[in-house]
């Protein structure tokens, strides 16, 4: 991955001499980057139609039903409402991947998060506004704080961060299973499926029901999470961070070369502890778009999406854009494979292997991708080298 | 270049995990092809579906006003003649195949497929369970009755069920009443809940394991504590057992904390425990863990070979003497039966019949919606006499079964 991205700053060099053949390999590097993910789709869809006809079921009626399915209007609000907690897990993971930290605490962080966010949202009675902004801000605070303690553990007692934080993973599931009982409704205990007190309506993200109701209507029960906005919006603060700050420079340059970096100023403790703040932060709001639907922290709280906003980090290539076309991919798959098992066309878990087709072969595509371009660059160099000396 | 192998890998085991989870599903539909065809027949025949889903509501309306029985029953008559009627059923979390709650309530659901003319499709959730209420609602868009197995499902099937007022939802162990109404009432007219009074049956195997035991001393596993459902296992379990027996002693344990909830499917763990059990000084021990369970029994059979003398374990949910493996078969004293198959039976019938009522449901020892079994006979004429009569007793209310574990001595 290091590699990769070295080579992206060397492409900036002809750039200055020859505007032309710039523009040339700018074209030619988008058209190499789209290369892998979309030649790793068409492969997957290749292989998971194999995988069917050896099951006995017919790829073609199930891609049918598939897209039948996805083309309704509240699957596809399903969709999004699924791929933004994906995206925003995704920035989290992407936010360490950008530092060299494998961050793979994102679940514990969101969960850890969710749940004092939503006792915290359950507990006081505020105007609205301010109500949502202590919810968010509680959610991030405590998935930053969750975050900074793996941060703490492996800048200043060296414990790898892989490890620091799949453990504290672990020590989350348990404080939340001791703090759930605590901060358990009153009502009804013997009735299952309660959780903590529920937030009261001004606390509550307003959906965005408005933008599918310009195309069709929605059911009852249906809406659009308004957690998109704040999806979007840690997706832009991420690129600007990232492309346009002093400090997004210093981040990216620790993450490729700690000790370029240190040599220019750059303390690498400092900017390890940031960055697992910053993706604990961002990984605090995974879990909202949940805890505003439901109003509290259930036995339903959805889990893995820590592991899967690594996944999807993983499909874009750390690029805020990709990861939204990674979380939509995702969440296409995960709609569209409710329908497989209704209509029993395929087994459902035909998407599982076409995930973990599509994500090993982008990982190679990307691979494949970085050397050919490798190859090319330093033929064009050669090139060049040749015909100025000559 | 390290990190990128250590995702690959862990990605790799995600990849394997699902793989093997997936083995069960696929072989569920390749066994089920007689639904699936009578399913596929169904779909194409779109207009006669929206048709008989039309007779079935005014069979429902007839059925519910009373008017005039026989008349309802031609209705019923004419509408199996017309179109089968349409059930979706939405299993918990790891689906058919876990020889014991799931797997009961496919069976429940077989057996209404062979008695009544219905056609049926059965759908799991993700591992995460973050697409229930989406399978609710898929499968309400073609069914006349979707039911729910898990208590999980409770706040979907309310929120779903509340958006498809035509079609009727049950759910297994939810009461599905709406306790922010005072008194509380249904969800919704179409929404039932269907619970079972397991401290009933568990006071039924706790004095068994009472009266079985030879050192005095029982034991109980949890699968998961602290969400208020296995809790009324313990508390039946021990009231049996103290029942019979005032100083006899009880070691419980649970597995996991809610909201962890792999303490139902942790068999090395629940063998753990077990042993750990057994070397207190326990010869009996009552499990209500689903698939942690197995760990029980295999820990029974492993501390009876070591030591000599024989221990016993008490199956829960399904009569486990037949659907644990045959070398521990031996080991399963009697098992807790939580009939789920017959409540989701009942209430298919109960939509056919128009009778479906919206609200709890309970299936408790007086509709033998739980009990005990027998089966290995291992226990004596003289022990099944006193548990018939305790089984008397609970009916007629004479014995009151706690549901809270810390009323008797937890």
């Amino acid at each position: 991955m290091t590699d990769s991205t070295v080579t992206d700053e060397s492409e900036e060099e002809p750039k200055v001499r020859l505007t032309r053949a710039a523009a040339d390999s700018r074209l030619r590097q988008i058209l190499l980057s789209a290369a892998a993910p979309l030649g790793a789709f068409v492969f997957s869809l290749i292989a998971s139609a194999i995988v069917l006809i050896a099951a006995g079921s017919n790829p073609i009626e199930a891609a049918k039903d598939m897209l039948d399915h996805a083309s309704k209007l509240e699957v596809q609000v399903s969709m999004i409402n699924r791929a933004t907690p994906l995206y925003i897990s995704g920035v989290a993971a992407a936010i360490g991947f950008k530092m060299n930290l494998f961050n793979i605490g994102v679940e514990g962080q969101y969960r850890m998060a969710a749940i004092f966010a939503a006792f915290v949202g359950g507990a006081v009675a505020l105007p609205s506004v301010l109500h949502i902004a202590l919810i968010l801000i509680t959610a991030m605070v405590v998935g930053g704080l969750w975050g900074g303690l793996a941060g703490v553990l492996y800048t200043h007692r060296g414990v790898n961060e892989v490890i620091g934080t799949i453990m504290l993973n672990g020590v989350a599931l348990g404080v939340i299973a001791w703090l759930v009982r605590r901060w358990q409704a009153e009502g009804n205990i013997v009735q299952v499926g309660v959780g903590t007190e529920p937030i009261d309506e001004s606390g509550l993200l307003p959906n965005l029901n408005f933008i599918p109701e310009l195309f069709g209507d929605l059911r009852a029960n249906e809406e659009l999470t308004g957690m998109l906005v704040i999806a979007i919006v840690v997706g832009v603060v991420y690129y600007l961070l990232l492309n346009r700050t002093v400090f997004g420079y210093d981040l990216r340059a620790s993450g490729l070369n700690p000790l370029a970096a240190r040599a220019g100023g750059v303390p690498p403790r400092k900017m390890a502890l940031a960055a697992m703040l910053m993706s604990g932060a961002v990984g605090g709001l995974v879990g909202m778009a949940e805890i505003f639907d439901k109003t509290r922290y259930d036995p339903n709280f959805v889990g893995f999406l820590g592991f899967n906003g690594i996944a999807v980090a993983l499909l874009g290539r750390n690029n805020p854009a990709g990861i939204a076309v990674g979380a939509l991919l995702w969440a296409f798959l995960d709609a569209t494979s409710d329908i497989l098992q209704v209509t029993q066309t395929a087994p459902k878990e035909i998407i599982d292997i076409m995930r973990g087709v599509i994500l090993l072969t982008v990982v190679i595509g990307y691979e494949v991708v970085r050397r050919v371009r490798e190859r090319t660059e330093s033929a064009r160099t050669a090139a060049r080298l040749a015909e100025a000396t000559s | 270049m390290r990190k990128l192998l250590l995702l690959l890998s862990i990605f790799l085991s995600f990849t394997l995990i699902a793989a093997s989870c997936g083995d069960d599903d696929s072989a569920d539909v390749s066994t089920d092809t007689g639904a699936d065809d009578s399913d596929d027949m169904a779909e194409e025949n779109g207009d006669g579906d929206m048709a008989e889903e039309d007779d079935g509501m005014a069979e429902e309306d007839d059925g519910m006003a009373e008017e005039d029985d026989d008349m309802a029953e031609e209705d019923d008559g004419m509408a199996e003649e017309d179109a089968p009627v349409h059930v979706g059923l939405v299993f918990d979390i790891g689906g058919e195949g876990d020889q014991s709650f799931n797997d009961s309530a496919a069976a429940g659901l077989a057996r209404a497929e062979e008695t009544f003319n219905i056609t049926t499709s059965k759908v799991s959730p993700n591992d995460d369970g973050s697409n229930r209420a989406e399978l609710l609602q898929l499968q309400a868009d073609s069914s006349e009755i979707v039911l729910a197995v898990g208590f999980l499902f409770e706040g979907d099937a309310a929120a779903v069920g509340g958006a498809n007022g035509d079609t009727n939802f049950a759910v297994i162990d939810s009461s599905m009443l709406d306790f922010g109404q005072d008194p509380p009432a249904p969800y919704s007219d179409n929404i039932a809940g269907l619970v079972f009074s397991e401290e009933q049956g568990s006071f039924l195997v706790g004095a068994a394991a009472a009266l079985s035991t030879e050192t005095g001393t029982v034991g109980f596993i949890g699968g998961v504590c602290c969400f208020g459902l296995i809790e009324k296992f313990e508390a039946g379990f021990r009231a049996g057992a103290l029942h019979v027996n005032p100083d006899i002693e009880i070691i419980s344990n649970y597995i996991t904390e809610f909201p962890d909830f792999d303490g139902f499917n942790a068999p090395d763990r629940g063998r753990e425990t077990a042993l750990a059990i057994f070397e207190a000084g326990a010869d009996v021990i009552y499990h209500a863990a689903g698939g942690t369970g197995a760990g029980l029994f295999a820990a029974a059979k492993e501390h009876s070979e070591s030591t000599g003398s024989k221990v016993w374990g008490i199956g829960v949910d399904s009569d486990q003497y037949h659907t644990v493996d045959e070398d521990v078969r031996e080991y399963v004293l009697s098992s807790m039966l939580k009939r789920v198959d017959v409540a989701i039976f009942e209430i298919i019938k109960a939509h056919l019949e128009g009778t479906f009522a919206p609200g709890e449901t309970r299936y408790d020892l007086s509709v033998d919606g739980v009990g005990y079994s027998t089966a290995g006979d291992f226990m004596s004429a003289d022990i099944i006499a006193q548990l018939e009569d305790l089984k008397a007793q609970i009916i007629d209310g004479t014995i009151v079964v706690p549901t809270d574990p810390t009323e008797v001595g937890a």
